[in-house]
């Protein structure tokens, strides 16, 4: 997830480092390939403008730091600047205080409006809500069926109308039986349309009028290139948005979209789908897409992540175990079967800074989620003592994992070699070099 | 000049069409000038009834099911009025080229000289089509470098060279489909989700049966709820079989299934469906990888076809896209959807110039009928109309 950016980010932040001085021509060159790396993750062109007109201005002003090194210093302002842009603080849903809330899902053809509306009734409904879904896309086929399938997989309400039906009806049908059978939030599915078509837009703004939501959020796709700020724009200013739901961030999307919508709008992205099933709804949090778009990796994410996941004690045994380097495989996977736990490993690993630095046939080999189980199986198929020193492991006993565990014994091997690696990593980052020190650790190695 | 070839098509419609003005910008081929027929669902008279093949043990209760919603569907296409077709048309692509045109020739007015500014401006309006930073850089480089060797003096030279640099950039040979006599033909549709790619079979299937071709769609999204149904009812829409399992099932059965079937029932044509997924999932792309294969397998030099669905409204992105659907699968064509909008698809430049991968079709809408033939000469023309003479 917006590795791509992280990366071209964190290229320019590297060639910056270790010079003593931050002239103005190092900031044009920064800027320069700022603009374009913007430009490349579909920030749209007159927020990319503005965007660096602030930071010169604010870097060639102060130009020279000595507490910061150029690099840390143009992070600083490049930083401060998209934390600026992003806006400030979290953004949270809007409850109505005389129930049911009415929530709007409305978006272009395919922006994901109907997964996200089941995306986000499955999410209240664990904050202990009582949502309705309605289905008011009558355009699409099997759009309600769709929505019938998803609620009846949550086990929320879905209230249906036939396709030949208006949508005004369904809605006001749909929000008389919300309120007789109690439910106490509304999510309104519509049809996908195009912010260019007036005809369309009327619709909805007649469905708008009688329903009265409380929150209009506008589905925006991830993958959305300079396009995002008219769509995001005619919304607002013909249909009035609250908020913004950024779908199919799981791809390798640099996600630009979101600066540009955000800036356009001011109306803050509240969730974020990073996946198909309906759990894989996320708040949004500004700061730390900021941070993940600068490279620095989601820190916060994943502690947070890991908290919820991951038992305290454990964690600060293992934690032990790696300052003190009596990492075992037995504890390796350990960790593997936490991990697993927590979630798709692909969404974990974009959260860990310096990840995006990795080489690439690294990040496949971790990123396979098959291949995890394989080193599952091979470590399940050494004996504890094995798994405690595993350098008893001769090519008799490698033949016998190999065969315990379905696989061959290059595999085994790759796993070892992978073991000594991240031990010696571990060994570096722990090492205690004083001021180098990483300022957390990793709950597994990589 | 292309515009006005396009005139000469109006005549050669009946008066009662007189609505349907055909945009003289317009960039699909206009291949059929007679009167297009009521968009109703013609029911095919060998497809049989039950819709479903029969080896499939769920068979009779999926159809039950989905009757409902195939009995609203006659309704929703009468619904969908001919005349605004060709208005949604010229209300989104005008757009698309108002801008496009209208931000190129912003630049023009007041201009006695080709400085760097121009050409800095000129780039960012490409980028701001979504041609892409690197592909813009490369195409004002060339044309800076054009107008420092003499070949462009005046400003108002701009817009034609620029015209034919993309022009030729976006040529990449044939656009029609491969549908070789006498053989069975597997078309593979793949995207990433949301892109179209069930609405787009619906409407290539109907213009494949206007052609006289039998076609029989494969429901291969197993994974998308209710996708199948969906699919179900363009079937119903345009009166071809389709052929379907369960949720969940596995694609490449579906698939499988559906060759079978059209051979039985002596079918041209076999549209595979396939569920969106993203370029970046291993697992999703090797399943993708299986379905081909299977289909090379079951039938000797096929897919034919294997075209990639593109949303027009995409970014970057794209790009990658497919390129990674490329080396998955071997694209054969792509079809761009969401033409209808505002975006204006300037990373097919990039796709184009990159991977050298034609674009076949063009999606412009909900309707039945809403499926050009891609033609990148006309597409050149239309964004960028040069006075000449």
């Amino acid at each position: 997830m917006f590795e791509s950016l992280q990366e071209r980010l964190g290229e320019i932040f590297r060639k910056l480092r270790g010079r003593g001085k931050l002239t103005e021509d190092d900031v044009n060159a920064v800027l320069r390939e700022v603009r374009m790396a913007l430009l490349e993750a579909d920030v749209n062109l007159n927020v990319v403008r503005e965007f660096t007109k602030k930071v010169k201005e604010k870097a060639v002003g102060e130009a020279v730091w000595k507490s910061l090194t150029p690099g840390q210093l143009v992070i600083k302002y490049v930083r401060d600047e998209l934390v600026n842009l992003m806006g400030g603080d979290e953004p949270r849903l809007e409850m109505s205080q005389d129930p049911p809330t009415v929530i709007m899902m409305v978006g272009l053809h395919g922006s994901g409006k109907t997964t996200s509306s089941a995306k986000l009734a499955r999410y209240l409904k664990s904050k202990g809500r009582h949502p309705m879904l309605v289905a008011a896309d009558l355009h699409r086929p099997a759009a309600i069926t769709q929505l019938q399938v998803l609620g009846k997989q949550i086990d929320v309400p879905v209230f249906a109308m036939g396709a030949q039906e208006k949508p005004l009806s369904v809605a006001r049908a749909g929000l008389k039986a919300a309120i007789s059978q109690g439910n106490d939030v509304v999510i309104m599915d519509t049809a996908g349309r195009l912010h260019i078509d007036q005809e369309l837009m009327d619709e909805l703004k007649e469905v708008r009028d009688y329903v009265k939501p409380h929150e209009v959020l506008l589905v925006v796709d991830a993958m959305t290139g300079q396009d995002a700020v008219n769509i995001a724009e005619q919304f607002n200013t013909q249909i009035g948005v609250d908020g913004i739901v950024l779908s199919k961030l799981d791809g390798d999307a640099r996600g630009g979209a979101a600066l540009s919508v955000r800036f356009v709008t001011g109306k803050p992205i509240k969730f974020i789908g990073v996946g198909e099933k309906t759990d894989a709804l996320e708040i949004f949090h500004p700061d730390r897409l900021v941070s993940r778009i600068l490279g620095m990796g989601d820190v916060l994410g994943l502690i947070e992540k890991a908290e919820v996941e991951l038992d305290k004690e454990k964690m600060e045994e293992m934690q032990k175990k790696l300052l003190t380097q009596t990492f075992t495989l037995e504890d390796f996977l350990d960790q593997l079967q936490q991990i697993k736990k927590m979630g798709p490993i692909e969404n974990l690993l974009g959260m860990i800074p310096g990840f995006s630095g990795m080489p690439k046939q690294a990040k496949e080999f971790v990123a396979d989620e098959r291949e995890l189980t394989k080193i599952e199986a091979i470590i399940q198929s050494m004996t504890p003592s094995e798994r405690r020193n595993p350098a008893i492991i001769n090519a008799g006993r490698k033949r016998r994992i190999a065969r315990g565990s379905g696989t061959v014994p290059a595999d085994v091997n790759r796993l070892l070699k992978q073991y000594d690696a991240s031990k010696k990593m571990m060994k570096q980052l722990t090492g205690g070099k004083g001021k180098k020190r990483m300022p957390f650790n990793l709950p597994f190695p990589l | 000049m292309w515009l006005f070839k396009k005139e000469e098509h109006k005549e050669e419609k009946p008066a009662a069409e007189e609505k349907k003005k055909s945009p003289s910008w317009q960039f699909w081929k206009k291949d059929e000038p007679e009167k297009r027929p009521e968009p109703k669902p013609e029911s095919a008279p060998s497809v049989p009834e039950d819709i479903v093949v029969a080896e499939i043990p769920e068979a009779e209760t999926e159809t039950a099911a989905n009757e409902t919603a195939i009995e609203e569907t006659p309704a929703v296409v009468e619904e969908e009025p001919k005349l605004s077709f060709f208005e949604k048309l010229k209300k989104g692509l005008g757009k698309t080229r108002d801008k496009f045109i209208g931000n190129i020739t912003d630049l023009l007015p007041g201009r006695t000289k080709l400085d760097e500014d121009f050409w800095d401006e000129l780039e960012e309006t490409l980028i701001l089509s979504d041609v892409g930073g690197m592909t813009s850089a490369k195409i004002v480089d060339d044309m800076r470098d054009k107008s420092k060797r003499g070949r462009i003096k005046e400003p108002s030279e701009v817009l034609k060279v620029l015209r034919d640099n993309l022009a030729e950039i976006m040529d990449k040979g044939d656009t029609s489909l491969k549908i070789p006599e006498g053989e069975l033909v597997i078309i593979l549709v793949v995207g990433v989700n949301g892109t179209g790619k069930t609405t787009s079979i619906g409407k290539l299937a109907y213009r494949l049966k206007k052609e006289g071709r039998k076609v029989i769609l494969a429901a291969g999204d197993t994974f998308r709820a209710a996708a199948s149904e969906q699919l179900q009812i363009w079937g119903q829409r345009v009166g071809a079989e389709v052929i379907r399992h369960n949720e969940g099932a596995d694609p490449a059965a579906v698939i499988f299934d559906a060759i079978k079937a059209a051979r039985s029932r002596g079918a041209d044509i076999v549209i595979a469906d396939t569920a969106g997924r993203l370029h970046s999932k291993v697992n999703l792309m090797e399943e993708l990888k299986k379905i081909r294969r299977i289909i090379g397998r079951e039938v000797e030099g096929a897919p034919q076809e294997v075209l990639l669905v593109l949303d027009a409204t995409t970014g970057q992105n794209a790009l990658q896209q497919a390129r990674v659907f490329k080396e998955a699968v071997d694209l054969t064509g792509i079809v761009i959807t969401k033409m209808d909008g505002s975006a204006k698809g300037g990373i097919l430049f990039a796709i184009s110039d990159e991977l050298k991968i034609p674009v076949k079709f063009v999606g412009l809408g909900e309707g039945i009928e809403d499926l050009e033939t891609f033609d990148p000469k006309l597409f050149m023309d239309a964004l960028i109309q040069v006075e000449e003479g």
